[in-house]
C-alpha cells in the first residue's frame, strides 16, 4: 500500500528494529540489532542466557530505553518522534499512544495484589482506556470464563496457584485489546504440572492468528506449537532465522546446534 | 454504686482536688495531638511523594524541609515558631496554634521519610506491570504504588503518632493549658506531686494506648486490601496455662 520511502516508518512491518543498540554502561547487550515482524506474525526468541531476550521485550514494552537505532511498531515511531529533520526522544503522550498497542505478560505474573481478580483485569481498560465499568467488566469476565477461571472473579490474586495467576494475567493483558503481545517465558516460574495448562491457553490465543506474538520461552515443543518464525539469538545478535521445523530439527549453524544441546541435556 | 464523673471533683483527697484540671489538660492535649496528627500526616504525605519525584528541584525542597525540621530541636523549634515569628512577620501565632504547627511540621518531616521509603519499598515489577498496561504516571501511583505502600506506612507511622503524643507536653513551655501543663499548676498549689504526675503518666499512656488499639485497626484493614492476613496478636500464652484444644489452629491458612 505504502510506497516505500527512504526514512520513514513502514507500516507493512509490525515490529522493525533499525539498527538497535542498547548498552548498561559498558555492556553492549544488543549491538545495531536489526529484525522485522509482520502483522500477525508469531515469533520465538530462542538463545543462551544473557544473549538479550529479555532486553528485546523490555525495549518493545518501553521499559528500557534505547541506546541508539529505532524501533517501529504498526508503522510508528516507538520512542521517537520525528521533528524536522531529526528524531528526538518522544514524550509521555505519544508513548502511551503506542503502547496502547501492546501487552505484555511477565514470567512472575505481576499480579496487582491490591485488587480482586476482576479489577486486576478492569483497572487498565476503565482507567487508562476510559472504558465504562459495565462494559470493561463484561469483557473481564468473558475472558475469566475463556482463561478457566470464571468462578475466580471475585478472589484474591494470592489465593490462586501460580498457574491461575499467569492465566489472570493473560487475561489481563488481553482485556487492553493489544495488537502484540510480548511474553517472557510465562511458565518458567511454574511448578511443572501447572505449565501444561498456561501453554494449552497460549496455544489457543495463537491459533486464533489475532495477534502478532514475541515470545521467549526455552520449552521447544511449546515454541514450535504457537510461532510462525525461530530467531536465535547470541549476543545481541540474530544467528538463524527460520520456521521452527527447520530449526529444530535441522539448524545450519553451529550456535544453534550448542544451545539446543544444552537446552536438551536440561 | 453511682458512678461518679473521674473529672467532677467528687473524688476523695488529691484525686477530687486534681482531677478537673488535670481532665480539663487532657482534652487540650488531644486537640494538640489530633491537630498535630492532622497536619503531620498531610505533610508526610506532600514531602514523601515529592521526595520521589522525578523532578530535582521538588525532590531538594522536600529533603530541605525534611533536614530542617528533623535536625533541631522541637522545644526550639517551638519557641522560635512562636516568639520568632511575630518579630519577623508581625503575626502573632495563638499559643495552641503555634504548638500544633511545630508539632506537625517536624512529625511531618519524619513521616514523609516514612511515606517516601514505603513507596520505594513496593516492587518494581509492580510499576513496570502498570506500564505495560498504559497506565498514566499518576494513575500507577494511585491505583497500584500509594495503596502497596500504604500498609507498610502503618506501623512506623504508629510509633510516630505516639511520639507526638508525648511530644505535646512541650507546648506547656508556651503556656498552652495542656495536661502537663495543669498537672504542673495543681501541683504548685496543692503538691502532692506523686500522685498528680502519676495519674498524668497514667492518662498518656491510655492515650498512646487509644492510638495503637485504632492504628491496629487501620493496619488489619490495609493488609487485607493487599491480600495479606495480619496475625491475630493473640495474647502470650502463658505457661500455666493448657492449651485450649477446641481453639487450636486458628490461623493456619496457607
Ligand atoms: N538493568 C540492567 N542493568 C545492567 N545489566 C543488565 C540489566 N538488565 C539486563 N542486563 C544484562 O543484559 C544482558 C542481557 O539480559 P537479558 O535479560 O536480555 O538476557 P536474556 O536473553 O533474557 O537471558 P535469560 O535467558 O537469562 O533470561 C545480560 O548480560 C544482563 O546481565
Ligand atoms: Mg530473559
Amino acid at each position: 500500500m505504502n510506497p516505500a520511502e527512504s526514512a520513514g516508518p513502514d507500516t507493512q512491518w509490525m515490529i522493525r528494529f533499525d539498527k538497535v543498540v542498547k548498552r548498561y554502561g559498558d555492556l553492549t547487550v544488543l549491538d545495531e540489532l536489526d529484525f522485522h515482524v509482520r502483522p500477525r506474525e508469531r515469533v520465538t526468541l530462542i538463545g543462551p542466557s544473557g544473549s538479550g531476550k529479555t532486553t528485546i521485550l523490555r525495549l518493545l514494552m518501553t521499559l528500557e530505553r534505547i541506546t541508539s537505532g529505532t524501533i517501529e511498531v504498526g508503522g510508528e515511531y516507538l520512542s521517537h518522534t520525528r521533528r524536522g529533520d531529526k528524531l528526538v526522544p518522544a514524550d509521555e503522550k505519544h508513548l502511551r499512544r503506542v503502547r496502547k498497542r501492546i501487552g505484555m505478560v511477565f514470567q512472575q505474573f505481576n499480579l496487582f495484589p491490591n485488587m480482586n481478580v476482576l479489577r486486576n483485569i478492569t483497572e487498565a481498560p476503565v482507567r487508562a482506556l476510559g472504558r465504562p465499568r459495565a462494559e470493561a467488566e463484561a469483557k473481564a469476565r468473558e475472558l475469566l470464563d475463556m482463561v478457566g477461571l470464571g468462578e475466580k472473579a471475585l478472589e484474591h490474586p494470592t489465593r490462586l496457584s501460580g498457574g491461575q495467576q499467569q492465566r489472570v494475567a493473560i487475561a489481563r493483558a488481553l482485556a487492553m485489546e493489544p495488537e502484540i503481545l510480548l511474553l517472557d517465558e510465562v511458565t518458567s516460574a511454574l511448578d511443572p504440572e501447572l505449565v501444561a495448562g498456561v501453554q494449552d491457553l497460549l496455544r489457543d490465543i495463537a491459533s486464533r492468528g489475532e495477534l502478532t506474538i514475541l515470545c521467549v520461552t526455552h520449552e521447544m515443543q511449546f515454541a514450535q506449537d504457537i510461532s510462525d518464525r525461530v530467531l536465535m539469538f547470541d549476543k545481541g545478535q540474530i544467528v538463524e532465522d527460520g520456521p521452527p521445523e527447520k530449526i529444530f530439527t535441522e539448524p545450519e549453524e553451529q550456535r544453534t546446534r550448542d544451545f539446543l544441546q544444552a537446552i536438551l541435556k536440561a | 454504686m453511682a458512678t461518679i464523673n473521674p473529672c467532677s471533683g467528687d473524688l476523695p483527697g488529691t484525686f477530687g482536688d486534681a482531677m478537673p484540671f488535670i481532665c480539663d489538660g487532657a482534652v487540650v492535649t488531644a486537640q494538640v495531638t489530633l491537630g498535630g496528627a492532622a497536619l503531620a500526616i498531610v505533610l508526610a504525605a506532600v514531602a514523601g511523594l515529592a521526595s520521589t519525584s522525578h523532578a530535582w528541584l521538588v525532590r531538594a525542597v522536600a529533603r530541605v524541609y525534611m533536614e530542617f525540621f528533623r535536625g533541631a530541636s522541637v522545644l526550639v523549634q517551638l519557641f522560635w515558631i512562636f516568639y520568632a515569628m511575630p518579630a519577623i512577620t508581625g503575626y502573632r501565632l495563638s499559643p495552641i496554634f503555634a504548638g500544633v504547627l511545630t508539632l506537625g511540621l517536624n512529625l511531618g518531616a519524619y513521616g514523609s521519610e516514612v511515606v517516601r521509603g514505603a513507596i520505594q519499598a513496593v516492587p518494581v515489577p509492580q510499576r513496570e506491570a502498570g506500564i505495560a498496561l498504559n497506565f498514566s504516571t499518576y494513575q500507577r501511583m494511585r491505583r497500584i504504588i500509594l495503596p502497596q505502600a500504604f500498609v507498610a506506612m502503618v506501623p512506623p507511622g504508629t510509633s510516630l503518632l505516639i511520639e507526638l503524643l508525648k511530644a505535646t507536653s512541650l507546648v506547656s513551655a508556651i503556656s498552652v493549658a495542656d495536661m502537663t501543663y495543669q498537672a504542673n499548676v495543681t501541683v504548685s498549689s496543692i503538691g502532692n506531686q506523686f500522685t498528680i504526675f502519676g495519674i498524668v503518666m497514667v492518662i498518656y499512656f491510655l492515650m498512646a494506648q487509644v492510638i495503637t488499639m485504632v492504628m491496629r485497626v487501620v493496619e488489619r484493614r490495609a493488609a487485607t486490601m493487599v491480600g495479606r492476613e495480619t496475625p491475630k496478636r493473640r495474647p502470650p500464652q502463658m505457661a500455666w496455662t493448657d492449651p485450649a484444644p477446641t481453639s487450636a489452629g486458628g490461623g493456619g491458612k496457607s
